[in-house]
């Protein structure tokens, strides 16, 4: 016992491998918000009249709201006059190849491993990275194109594509939503936009990848996947940060909808700096992510591992309008040292016949509090309703909490709902069989738990599932793996 | 005009009054509950454990209180006669809040053992009654219904059996909600079962008039080491009846207790349960279950503290229901740093007959230990069509079918209960609830 205590406590010895801080000019504005500061930055991207008006709107809105305290979770108050709203690369001549791109960007990049180089067009992916706010090169946009499908940076979908942008921004995230969305509705910088038209398959996996760079700056993008009829695209998201230790905010939203048949599955690895040891430091990630199942036969399937930030609230939801439309679920949620995460998802079932699927595996330890928030409800005309939750939780420390708090309200008796938790620790008795057969107890909680989260690591797209993996291993280092 | 504002002037108007027909002892909390009172009110809508319950609409009404403790010309054994076959109670009786010492059960009770009006015995053993009065049920508890009853009330029952003690015969209290017009009802409940006794306690509401009954009642239970306590409550009041309850139940180590509440008719119904488990080795089962039409309302909250390691709790709570009936669970487990080896276990189950029935449940865990196993599930959904269709292809027209699959559904609950005659009792008042025949009980004005 005192043997795995130690080991336990090892839990705490891993620390951030995404810690660095890239040397690149950086064009920031000034501090705090007020209605400039969102002039500022619609300008700057030289918008048209009616997203400014939308800025402004957010913005008044936002003003009359109040950060929530609902979570179980303990938010040290935030000065959003202390927080630099928008922050870019500096603007030099756009580069024509990869060449021309500033090289400690690259190195950036090289470090983050992401696929931006002519090499990785062998993976096969088209990459959207987002540093700070602004997006900074998008990869096989020509060869998607030729198939009709646009995936560009927010920014340019609004010159190039601003019928799209205005008939789809806010419509699955109003910004009336909550405070965060409010506030990123306001001033939000940037982000990544997915069109996939009518019977198109995406032939490969769009990815972004965020990473916030300048100190005290908050990244506030935006991502807009729209699935016309019969269509399908997978998306990935990765985000990290450098080590700091002033908090960072992150508050993004993302919006997807699915039109009729039409099938979005959208997969995140977010590993934002957690802050150290001691809880100095790390990113607040307060997240708005929903997908619209807009027409008849859609699907949406979130799929989340969720291994940093010091703060996570986060629930990617689903609306389920469409008659036979599927939502989906998969998270694992990793906190360590002194994390907090609430986080979960809401289905909401409108259509008839609908279906949603709750899979939620949360591990806490060290200091860490980890929570699981949901709600499915299923409004008077969802006929035939199915929905089942599961959500487990792994406790590797006698000083972290796991906690689960499941809302349902059911206004058809149609309905069929589940709901399934458990919370316990590592069994001992798998841990004595493996140790009885050579393993090491290092080797055994990171074999037990790498198979507790199996279920939602088989969700996820290939190249992500081998990071995820690595990704769990170095959040617990020390015991784990 | 603030709903609370009527209670605050009444208070402030009559509290002479109050505590002239009271005991110092329940005297001495009230102006600390007054305060908490004056300081948080009413929940709103907006409140996350009220969002399904309107409280300030409940009281919002002129109800008359019996401040003066007039007598209340009722003969309950007249209106009573809804006894359990094969059982043997010793029977007590309360009006509205006031304790029915008329008549009162002989020689049925041990040596020692107290079981009357809690104003009696706060007055003839004040320092017993000190030690436990407002013990658990804190004046300013984060509970909107304590601090209104602890300021308003005047008597109540009171059950205490001293060190080592069995009592072997069930002691039932009926409540009979009486009145001519409005009426407010405050009712205190103090169940002290001291180290290595033993007691059952079946608690009854009933409501004989038409007119508009508002009910709070807080129960208090203080179970002593080595002690075993069973609680049962069954609601067969009617639509006009509205009953906010908080019962709290502190168990020392090695302690096992059965808290059971049914609700077959009420009108709307606000049940919380809190139990603290302080010492090892305690056991509680905590089940409810409810049968509801028409526009009934129920709401039940309950949260179970493992405040020690080695203990276990088993939670099981199912709801019916149909037409327009609201149901709301929301249960929590907390599991305090350190208390290892805690066994939780929560469970949930609603079956909704129609459309306009709402059901919304929220079962939680709040868990900061490593070492314990809990878990909860919650089901909601209608009956299984093929068990319908079984039944169906067997001869059984569905009503009967559906009846049968009703009554199976919410039987272990009333399973749970540790008395067989009352067992008995109970599934056949069910399966009469279900056939909608509870309204033409044998002869008693309860059940005309």
């Amino acid at each position: 016992m005192q043997d795995s205590n130690n080991i336990l406590k090892e839990v705490t010895a891993g620390e951030y491998k995404y810690g660095f801080v890239s040397n690149i000019e950086t064009e920031t504005i000034h501090r705090g918000l007020d209605e400039e500061t969102v002039r500022i930055i619609s300008a700057k991207k030289n918008e048209p009249e009616w997203l400014l008006e939308f800025r402004l709107k957010a913005y008044r809105h936002w003003l009359t709201m109040e950060q929530p305290d609902w979570a179980h979770l303990n938010i040290p108050p935030i000065d959003y006059q202390d927080i630099i709203y928008y922050a870019a690369p500096k603007a030099k001549d756009k580069p024509k190849s990869l060449d021309e791109v500033d090289p400690e960007l690259l190195k950036t990049f090289d470090k983050l491993g992401i696929p931006l180089e002519e090499q990785k067009v062998l993976s096969g992916m088209a990459v959207d990275a987002v540093m700070d706010s602004v997006s900074v090169k998008t990869t096989f946009k020509e060869s998607l194109a030729e198939k009709g499908i646009i995936f560009c940076s927010f920014s340019e979908a609004v010159q190039h594509y601003p019928d799209l942008v205005q008939k789809y921004l806010g419509k699955v995230v109003n910004y009336r939503d909550n405070f965060f969305a409010a506030l990123n509705s306001a001033v939000f910088s940037d982000g990544s936009f997915v069109y996939i038209p009518k019977g198109v398959r995406c032939p490969m996996e769009l990815s972004t990848y965020f990473r916030i760079n300048t100190a005290n700056t908050g990244q506030f993008e935006r991502t807009l996947i729209v699935a016309d009829d019969d269509a399908y695209v997978s998306y990935l998201e990765g985000c990290t940060a450098p080590m700091r230790d002033d908090n960072q905010l992150h508050a993004a939203i993302v919006e997807i909808i699915a039109n009729e048949r039409a099938e979005v599955k959208y997969s995140t690895v977010q590993n934002w700096y957690p802050g150290d040891k001691n809880g100095k430091g790390g990113i607040y990630n307060f997240v708005t992510k929903r997908g619209l199942c807009k027409g008849d036969h859609s699907k949406i399937s979130w799929t989340q591992v969720e291994t940093g930030s010091a703060i996570t609230w986060k629930y990617p939801s689903c609306i389920l309008a469409g008659d036979n439309s599927v939502g989906e679920f998969y998270s694992v949620a990793v906190t360590n040292n002194y994390q907090q995460a609430d986080t979960g998802t809401k289905m909401i079932h409108i259509g008839r016949n609908t279906r949603s699927t709750i899979v939620s595996k949360g591990i806490s330890a060290g200091h860490s509090q980890n929570s699981y928030r949901g709600l499915v409800k299923i409004s008077p005309q969802a006929e035939g309703a199915r929905n089942h939750s599961q959500c487990d939780s792994l406790l590797l420390s006698q000083t972290c909490g796991a906690h689960t708090f499941p809302y349902t309200d059911i206004q058809n008796e149609t309905a069929v709902i589940e709901h399934e938790a458990t919370t316990s620790k590592i069994s001992e008795e798998q841990l004595f069989y493996c140790q009885q057969r050579g393993i090491s107890t290092e080797e055994a909680v990171g074999l037990i738990v790498n198979g507790y989260a199996r279920e939602v690591m088989n969700k996820l797209p290939m190249e992500f599932a081998v990071e995820a993996q690595k990704l769990l291993n170095i959040s617990l280092e020390g015991s784990v793996g | 005009m603030k709903t609370e504002q009527q209670y605050i002037d009444l208070f402030t108007q009559y509290e002479d009054l109050i505590c002239k027909n009271s005991s110092p002892v329940m005297n001495a909390p009230r102006a600390e509950a007054f305060a908490a009172f004056e300081r948080n009110g009413f929940p709103s809508l907006k409140s996350e454990d009220y969002k399904y319950t309107d409280v300030q609409k409940a009281f919002a009404p002129d109800y008359g209180l019996n401040l003066n403790r007039l007598y209340i010309p009722v003969n309950p054994y007249d209106v009573f006669r809804c006894d359990v076959p094969n059982l043997s109670t010793s029977l007590y009786f309360m009006v509205n809040d006031i304790f029915y010492d008329k008549a009162l059960p002989k020689g049925h009770l041990p040596e020692g053992v107290y079981a009357g009006s809690l104003k009696v015995f706060t007055e003839r053993y004040p320092q017993i009654a000190a030690q436990y009065y407002a013990h658990a049920a804190l004046p300013d508890a984060n509970d909107p219904i304590v601090p209104l009853n602890t300021m308003l009330a005047q008597d109540g029952f009171v059950l205490y059996v001293p060190k080592n003690i069995a009592v072997e015969r069930t002691i039932q209290l009926v409540n009979i909600f009486r009145g001519d017009k409005d009426m407010m009802a405050n009712r205190r409940i103090l169940v002290i079962i001291e180290p290595g006794a033993t007691a059952r306690m079946l608690v009854c509401d009933h409501s004989i008039d038409d007119v508009k009954f508002l009910g709070t009642q807080v129960v208090e239970a203080f179970i002593g080491e080595g002690a075993s306590f069973d609680y049962y409550d069954l609601e067969e009041s009617n639509s006009s009846t509205m009953r906010f309850s908080s019962f709290f139940l502190k168990q020392a180590a090695n302690t096992n207790v059965v808290v059971n509440g049914i609700t077959l008719t009420n009108g709307l119904s606000c049940n919380n349960y809190y139990v603290s488990l302080d010492g090892e080795n305690g056991e509680i089962s905590l089940c409810g279950m409810s049968v509801l039409d028409k526009e009934q309302h129920l709401d039940t909250h309950t949260l179970i503290q493992h405040h020690v390691p080695h203990c276990k709790s088993n939670e099981l709570f199912k709801y019916v229901l149909n037409d327009r009936a609201i149901g709301a669970f929301s249960g929590r487990i907390w599991v305090k740093e350190g208390a290892d080896k805690t066994e939780a276990y929560q469970t949930n189950r609603n079956l909704c007959a129609t459309r306009e029935t709402r059901m919304y449940s929220k079962p939680q865990l709040e868990i900061y230990a490593d070492d314990v196993k809990c878990s909860h599930g919650m089901t909601t959904g209608q009956l299984d069509e093929n068990a319908m269709f079984y039944m169906r292809s067997r001869g059984i027209p569905p009503e009967e079918a559906r009846m049968l699959l009703s009554v199976a559904f919410t039987s272990d609950v009333i399973e749970h209960i540790r008395i067989p005659a009352l067992k008995d009792r109970l599934h056949n008042l069910v399966e009469k609830r279900f056939r909608g025949e509870l309204a033409k009980c044998e002869g008693c004005r309860i059940c005309k």
